[in-house]
């Protein structure tokens, strides 16, 4: 039966430190909510993160939890999974965490296909500094590091972490709440590397400086720009140039890194005992 | 394990690897490097064999960070590398202090800086260990001087990583990590073992960082999976674990965590004292340098200079103590390291004018010989 | 959590609780309830208006970004949590 939310929050550490409207604690209610679906028992799940706005989520969730330093979480959660397989371990961070420094352990961690769940909060700018450009940024958009008008292209981080051997990809919205949250049960279900992105709005800085002065502006922006995979596959090129895909994007099978190394251990105890 | 005791012609990083297994570590993480490479090698093939996972990393700084994570299990974790990945290391070596995590890191020294000469020892990193990462922080820095001696001192590397919850720096050089040496490893059962305090009260009672709960200085620490579900993180933080700028709360944390060097000096430090009672000069060495200090000083007593030598496992916290002691008796004390003179200059500090202190410096890449100290402590 | 009776289709007038000490203010839940049970006064926080309309549909819950809005559940018929499927579009 379904618990209150409140069930896996440090209450006593809430309200929370994101500013009025960000989309973090709609995502982190969307992964409570997964966490909850698919009734994990709490001693269970350990919640990784790096630094920035949405990496400061595990403090307030009842869970193992550890805030890592920038960039690093995947790199720290591959310690701890391959220590404790049985373990649910979910990295949650920002786009700027996981795409800029920690791009490198994103797509070796991909590429390993380690049982590892990533959730990307993609709020396309780095918020806890006050509003720069990421590599997620659109180009055109304004921010205090493009002054002038962002001149780069964003990743398309879920090609991006497929190609890299993921076994699940996906992309939701804080707009989508609820399927955003059915996206990563799956992804949790996963047994291999499992990367939901979640496009999250940060009216502070993001909607400020790019003509969108509040949280219900941004999501209304989503609203016309989102489209499922299915109405994508009927639309052209330049019918999907100023939209965003939502849904499961990406899935394989591939053996599980941990799993594998059990085959290492096998002939380790092997070569042993024809040694004896 | 090894049962019985055996004696090998075993390699410096060999018995790193094997030290590390024998003290209970069961997770590596490293990335190759010269010269270091060895000790994951070793590592890749023993861990499976006793239950334990290795793994090979994006880079040094990926495998630090695993190394933390396997730690927060529960489980004696490592990593092994050389001045380059010791650099990029430095950011997660901050974190395993600030949040007490126990870890050991090997960082076999070679010739500086930059790619440097990658296959020729030195000892210039000795500063790095101890102020590599920023901010104030502990940190234990052991330094073994054979290779018999890196398998019992890796050892309490990781024993004091688990007591006192804290990054071990384990700094070899070349010359010790790929020379070969008879070793006669030690019974498993003579091999003092410690491991974490783990908490005893119930989870909902468990303040992660309460060191009131231990012996004032080091809080127990849980596995995670383990039901206490409590959180770490890098910024200050309270006795819960959680953020905090409150300056009183600060200033309390790192006052506590800086107090693990002195609180645990005395427990961490190996020095040796060879013909010190009567000598009248002394060397000051450590690392692969004291074996050339020790032949020095032979050579010296043979010459009627009553010489003696002061060889130092642990480089931090120094031995200010064992200096300023033997400076009181020594006319003079010369200090040879691999390097610019580091060392030399917490040397002079410890010994308070007592006594004049000669820096012997040698940076071409080439281990410091007997015959040079020899000729140093004539000129005194 | 706050049990409301069991006869028939329990009429609350307090369908959803807001905790105001959470609540930021934002109007997400006031903007997206497709009932307007909700408002939200001048410099003040999120309030429970015209209950009665409350179809328990859980939008409001699952889109606060503060997690300051609880459905209750309605009497012993223990719908799931998020009353009927409804509301935003469910790709």
């Amino acid at each position: 039966m379904a618990k209150p939310i409140t069930y896996y929050l440090r209450k006593d550490k809430m309200p929370h430190i994101w500013c009025e409207g960000c989309g973090h604690g709609i995502v982190l209610g969307a992964v409570l909510r997964a966490i909850d679906s698919l009734e994990l028992d709490k001693n269970n799940v350990c919640v990784v993160s790096g630094i920035g706005c949405a990496s400061r989520a595990p403090g307030y969730l009842d869970f193992d939890t550890l805030h890592t330093t920038h960039g690093r979480a995947l790199a720290f959660a591959t310690g701890i999974k391959m220590m404790k397989p049985k373990l649910n371990v979910i990295v949650l961070a920002g786009d700027g965490d996981l795409a800029a420094i920690g791009g490198n352990h994103l797509i070796h961690a991909a590429r390993r296909n380690i049982n590892l769940t990533t959730v990307c909060f993609n709020n396309s700018i780095y918020g806890m500094t006050s509003g720069q450009y990421s590599p997620m940024t659109p180009t055109g958009k304004m921010a205090t590091t493009a002054p002038y008008g962002h001149i780069e292209e964003p990743f398309d981080l879920c090609d991006l972490v497929f190609a890299a051997g993921a076994s699940f990809v996906g992309r939701g919205a804080t707009y989508h709440a609820r399927p955003l949250s059915r996206l990563i049960a799956k992804a949790i279900s996963t047994d291999g590397f499992a990367f939901v992105e979640a496009i999250s709005q940060c009216p502070t800085y993001f909607g400020r400086r790019n003509k969108m002065r509040n949280a219900l502006a941004m999501l209304d922006w989503q609203k016309e720009h989102a489209v499922t995979t299915k109405a994508a596959s009927k639309l052209s090129p330049e019918e999907l140039a100023d939209k965003f895909v939502i849904g499961e994007l990406g899935t394989r099978t591939r053996p599980e890194y941990t799993k594998r190394y059990e085959d290492i251990i096998a002939a380790a105890a092997k070569e042993t005992d024809d040694n004896v | 394990m090894h049962s019985k005791t055996d004696t090998r012609l075993m390699q410096g990083n060999e018995a790193c690897a094997e030290g590390a297994i024998a003290a209970g570590m069961r997770f590596f993480a490293g990335y190759p490097i010269t010269p270091s490479t060895e000790i994951a090698e070793e590592l890749a093939a023993l861990l499976p064999k006793v239950g334990g996972k290795f793994l090979q990393m994006e880079d040094e700084i990926a495998s630090i960070s695993a190394v933390i994570g396997a730690s927060l299990t529960g489980a004696k974790s490592m990593t092994a590398t050389s001045g380059p990945g010791f650099s990029l290391k430095q950011e997660s070596i901050g974190f395993a202090a600030i949040a007490e995590i126990p870890c050991v890191i090997v960082n076999v020294m070679r010739a500086g800086p930059s790619t440097g000469v990658p296959t020729a020892p030195s000892q210039a990193d000795v500063m790095q260990a101890r102020w590599g990462t920023h901010g104030d922080h502990p940190v234990v820095v052991l330094c073994p001087t054979s290779v018999a001696e890196t398998y019992t001192l890796i050892v309490e590397a990781f024993n004091i990583s688990e007591r006192w919850r804290i990054p071990v720096i384990f700094l070899m050089d070349e010359v010790i990590a790929h020379m070969r040496e008879k070793v006669t490893i030690p019974d498993s059962s003579q091999l003092r073992i410690v491991d974490r305090a783990r908490p005893t009260c119930k989870p909902e009672d468990y303040l992660p960082f309460d060191a009131d709960a231990g012996d004032g200085v080091v809080p127990p620490m849980a596995d995670f999976g383990t039901g206490y579900r409590y959180h770490l993180t890098g910024l200050t933080h309270d006795k819960t674990g959680f953020p905090t700028g409150k300056r009183p709360e600060v200033d309390t944390l790192i006052r506590r965590l800086y107090s693990k060097m002195d609180k645990a000096k005395q427990e961490v430090t190996f020095v040796d004292e060879v013909l010190i009672e009567d000598a009248d000069v002394a060397v000051f060495a450590y690392g692969i340098t004291a074996r050339a200090g020790a032949k020095a000083v032979r050579d010296a007593r043979a010459e009627g200079i009553s010489a003696g030598l002061v060889r130092t496992k642990t480089l931090w916290p120094f031995p200010d103590e064992h200096v300023e002691r033997i400076a009181s008796t020594v006319r003079a004390i010369v200090v040879p390291e691999m390097n610019m003179g580091q060392l030399v200059h917490e040397v002079e500090r410890a010994s308070k004018g007592k006594t004049k202190v000669v820096s012997l410096t040698r940076v071409d890449a080439e281990p410091i010989s007997p015959d040079e100290i020899l000729s140093a402590l004539k000129e005194v | 959590m706050q049990r409301s009776g069991n006869a028939g289709p329990a009429v609350n007038s307090r369908p959803v609780i807001v905790n105001d000490r959470w609540c930021k203010g934002c109007d997400i839940c006031v903007v997206f309830c497709p009932k307007k049970v909700l408002e939200r006064p001048e410099g003040g926080k999120a309030q429970v208006v015209r209950g009665e309309d409350c179809t328990r549909c859980g939008i409001c819950e699952m889109m606060c970004p503060d997690f300051a809005i609880t459905l209750v559940p309605a009497g012993d018929k223990m719908e799931s949590r998020f009353g009927r499927l409804g509301g935003n579009a469910d790709a």
